[in-house]
């Protein structure tokens, strides 16, 4: 059945520093509630919004980032509704009807997979305080509001009913917290930082729609309810409803919260206090132009610049983090192409090995360039090496440490290596007849020496000794 | 200037000055009731530190030593400011409005908060949870409203000058009724920080005083740009443009009196006033022609759907979960917020609440909000036309004379109907002036002139010939 999923995502201007309207402090995560209030973000009588440029300026940036139409006008309107978690009961926000213009419309992000996903529009608005229940929702004796969130800058980037399963929103989701980090506007690991409705429609047929949910996983989760949930409802002959549903994390399914017919009827009209803002060409050309570097441009950047493999460059371009943590391996000096190898290759399946993320402080550039600058000093060999990367991201130890500790310096000995070779040579008598017809047979005499040091004797010397005893086999 | 002298530095020092303002209030007070607050102690504190600074040549304000009655619906730190409201009763607002910063930085003497309809809706004062104030000239009378708490404090000299807030005429309608000067200014030019918002896109503060030169100087101390209101007129736009060119006084001014606001609905013997006051003036550097503007016409009723659109949205705060008024709890939200604002708010504001919400809904807008917002520009369009060949729009301010309290309150239709020449300076953004221009029975009649956006020094101009050729014999209130 033809599924049709549209994302409305909400992401907090976390680097703003200080909210939509007034001068509070943004930084509010760990802080007591209600530390971060003003009377401007609390809404007090006589207070006034006032518009905090940068805003406008990340905005933009995303705009661009995402392909949309700046709009050369753009209005902030209310929507009105009573809830305790807003100071005003209206919240400042865009409107994309009446008079109302969004910053930006249209737009698209190109998945990996090979998928476009259309943006119909990005509007700037203010998010609402926290409500803190004391247990959930449904039992709490008590609802405790935090205002501190209140005020906070969001933008709100609405897709188009593009994506076709609950796999590709999360890939979705996760490509544009990728672009927003590019950004610098928004930071995704910051807890709530992302937030996510989602609607989605089986066969042409009615729109659900499900509010909050936390993460892409859940995202994934909820919608892969939702359509089986759909489908039995139709194999059943009963109609889906329109309605907004809720979902519930702990039990993993979706509740519904409200049906058509309470939906509110918002009463958006233009914000009286900030008057319509004129985005010039010039000003949108000053934002592209001030742009960091996008992950198109970095991959190809890599590859013509630093001959880094194709693929890698790709892999290594997707994240910022990933890119930050490879570009900082270069700029301290490391060969890009042995970095990107180690990175794409070892690094990544050790992460995922060991569940850790690229933010984790164990892992550090200065110890892959340690790393490798052990293995181009001939002092361990590639196999020991990824012993001592796995080591060093389990235990935060930089890698000459562990190699001092646990011995794990090549053996390049020479005397002690050629008697070791013997030693080889007299318990394979086999194998040297062999080997010197049979190439197999060689490395097979090579990784005994190598076995008998644990990996420690240096492969290139041993790989020498050995063929010079071979050489020196006189043939009866 | 004469009445300035006589009456405020007639005393030997400024604590004399208010302490004589302080026994007058107490005496008039009871039966005018033009405050909510009096600040008696922090005024005398603030004029003995002005003597002081006086007697040490550093004082330097353009109002030191003058007492100001400042609306209640102007924030004050931590002097509670109620709108005239329940709901407000005991807030406490922790910052100043912008204007009260410049008046401090003048020197003035906040002398206390004045009586006002409740959230300023209303033009009779009689809204105010605190009950109505009363005309000076007839305390029988309604002193016009909302700020009728500044225009009864002015006029009674219980203030040497007032802040009201002009929503739809809420300053020009109490100067009128109350036999003094009233200035509308354009909108942008005095910062609303701190002015509780009942209909953001059309309110100014504005000053009230007893002559034309006190107004102009609580204007010129209130005027400027204020960074924290984004709608605050940027300094470098507050040169005259094209249309407020014309702030230079020409030969003659060449004053517009529209038809539309003449005839029905107008008490005859105020239109007589006025165009006797008029044709007075022509005899000296007034040209007097009469004319169209016919989207006057559609002005009330715009006026209304925006400005209680925008009330239902603003009003909306007051949910009594922050400050304020607040019910006990009422098993969930809805019941607790109905309950709260059921009890906080009067029955005038309820009513506009109700219509704004309305006006705003889906299926309504297009046919009230919008069509509203189209008069509008279609009103400023035809202003910004005749300003091509007048210099002022001119009429009277108030279609009728202060009627009787309780009179109308019965009639919100009919009382709605007294905004009919003020509305189109807010419409418009335009400033505009109220001036006496003559007496009915010992009640005030008041003139409006209005000029082209930043033309305040224009309608001063003007304003202060009248004043001069007038001459008014203005009753004694002196009681």
């Amino acid at each position: 059945m033809d599924v049709k999923i549209g994302l409305e995502i909400h992401c907090q201007l976390t680097n703003l520093r200080t909210k939509l309207f007034c001068n509070c402090s943004s930084d509010y995560r760990g802080d007591e509630p209600n530390t971060h209030i003003c009377p401007i973000c609390m809404g007090l009588p006589g207070t006034l919004p006032l518009l905090n440029e940068k805003a406008l300026e990340d905005g933009v940036a995303v705009a661009l980032a995402l392909n949309s139409e700046i709009q050369p006008k753009m209005t902030f309107y209310r929507k009105n509704y009573f809830y305790p978690d807003m100071p005003k009961n209206f919240q400042i926000s865009q409107f994309d009807g009446g008079d109302g213009v969004p910053i930006a419309k249209g737009g698209f992000v190109d998945l990996d997979v090979g998928r476009r996903i259309k943006i119909r529009r990005i509007q700037i608005e203010e998010d609402p305080a926290k409500l803190v229940y004391s247990g959930t929702i449904d039992t709490a004796e008590e609802v405790l509001i935090d205002y501190n969130r209140a005020g906070i800058a969001l933008v709100e980037i609405v897709t188009e009913p593009d994506i076709r399963t609950p796999r590709e929103a999360r890939l979705f989701l996760q490509k544009l917290r990728d672009i927003l980090e590019f950004l610098g506007v928004s930071d995704g690991s910051l807890e709530g930082s992302m937030r996510c409705d989602a609607n989605i429609s089986l066969g042409g047929g009615t729109r659900v729609e499900i509010k909050n949910i936390s993460s892409f996983k859940e995202v994934e989760r909820a919608l892969r309810f939702e359509i089986t949930r759909q489908k039995r409802l139709s194999a059943e002959g009963l109609t889906v409803q329109r309605e907004t549903r809720h979902w519930d994390e702990s039990r993993r399914i979706t509740v519904s919260l409200r049906v058509k017919e309470t939906e509110e009827d918002y009463r958006y009209f233009p914000e009286p206090d900030i008057m319509p803002v004129v985005v010039s060409e010039q000003y949108v050309d000053a934002v592209r132009g001030a742009l960091p570097e996008l992950p198109h441009r970095k991959k190809d950047r890599y590859v013509e610049d630093l001959n880094v493999p194709v693929q890698n460059a790709a892999i290594l371009s997707r994240n910022l983090r990933l890119s930050q943590l490879f570009e900082r391996c270069v700029g301290l000096g490391a060969d890009p192409v042995e970095a990107s190898n180690w990175i794409v290759g070892d690094l990544l399946s050790y992460l995922r090995e060991l569940d850790l993320s690229l933010e984790d402080p164990k892992v550090r550039a200065e110890h892959l360039v340690e790393m490798l600058r052990l293995i181009e000093d001939g002092l361990i060999s590639g196999k020991i090496a990824k012993e001592v990367l796995l080591e060093s991201l389990k235990t935060g130890k930089s890698p000459k440490r562990i190699v001092e500790e646990r011995g794990l310096m090549k053996i390049g000995d020479e005397e002690l290596l050629e008697r070791l070779v013997e030693e080889v040579f007299r318990e394979n008598r086999r194998a040297v007849l062999d080997a010197r017809l049979n190439e197999e047979a060689v490395n097979y005499l090579i990784g005994q020496v190598m076995k008998k040091t644990a990996g420690k004797a240096d492969p290139v010397l041993t790989s020498k000794l050995v063929r010079l005893k071979l050489s020196q086999i006189e043939v009866g | 200037m004469a009445r300035l002298m006589e009456y405020s530095f007639k005393e030997a020092s400024i604590e004399e000055h208010v302490a004589k303002l302080i026994e007058r209030i107490s005496r008039l007070e009871p039966e005018i009731h033009a405050y909510i607050t009096v600040l008696e102690e922090q005024a005398l504190q603030k004029a003995k530190r002005l003597d002081d600074a006086l007697n040490k040549g550093v004082a330097k304000g353009k109002l030191t030593g003058m007492t100001v009655a400042v609306k209640d619906n102007i924030c004050t730190k931590g002097v509670r400011t109620t709108c005239g409201s329940r709901m407000l009763l005991n807030f406490n607002p922790p910052y100043d409005a912008t204007v009260i910063n410049q008046l401090e930085a003048q020197g003035a003497i906040i002398i206390g908060k004045t009586n006002m309809d409740e959230f300023a809706m209303g033009n009779s004062t009689e809204t105010s949870y605190f009950g109505p104030t009363r005309n000076p000239f007839d305390p029988s009378r309604v002193p016009g409203g909302s700020s009728g708490g500044s225009g009864g404090a002015v006029a009674a000299e219980m203030a040497d000058l007032a802040l009201g807030s002009d929503t739809g005429g809420s300053v020009r309608c109490p100067a009128s009724f109350c036999g003094v000067v009233g200035l509308k200014p354009t909108y942008g030019a005095v910062s609303r920080y701190g002015l509780i918002s009942y209909a953001n896109s059309l309110e100014q503060i504005g000053p009230m005083a007893r002559t034309v030169e006190m107004c102009k100087l609580l204007f010129e101390a209130i005027a400027g740009h204020d960074p924290l209101d984004g709608t605050s007129i940027p300094e470098e736009l507050r040169r005259p443009t094209e249309l407020g060119s014309r702030t230079e006084r020409r030969s003659k001014f060449k004053v517009l009196v529209p038809a539309q606001i003449l005839g029905e609905g107008t008490d005859e013997r105020v239109e007589k006033a006025v165009l006797n006051a008029l044709s007075e003036m022509e005899m000296v550097e007034f040209e007097v022609r009469s004319g169209d503007l016919p989207s006057l016409s559609a002005a009330l009723p715009a006026y209304y759907v925006i400005a209680m659109s925008e009330a239902s949205s603003n009003l909306a705060r007051y949910d009594g979960v922050r400050y304020g008024h607040q019910s006990p709890w009422k098993h969930d939200w809805d019941e607790t917020y109905s309950a709260t604002r059921a009890e906080g708010f009067g029955v005038e504001v309820k009513r506009r609440i109700i219509l704004g919400t309305y006006t705003l809904s889906a299926g309504y807008y297009h046919k009230y909000y919008v069509k509203a917002q189209k008069v509008r520009t279609l009103l400023i369009t035809e202003f910004k036309e005749a300003f091509k060949r007048f210099d002022l729009i001119a009429g009277p301010t108030m279609p009728i004379l202060p009627f009787r309290i309780g009179e109308k309150v019965k009639d919100p239709l009919e009382m709605y109907m007294c905004d009919v020449d003020t509305v189109p300076a807010n419409l418009t953004g335009f400033p505009a002036i109220t001036i006496p221009c003559g007496f009915i029975e010992g009640l005030p009649v008041g003139l409006q002139l209005i000029a082209p956006p930043l033309g305040e020094e224009l309608l001063f101009q003007a304003a202060r010939l009248f004043e001069e050729e007038l001459s008014l014999r203005v009753p004694r209130i002196n009681r």
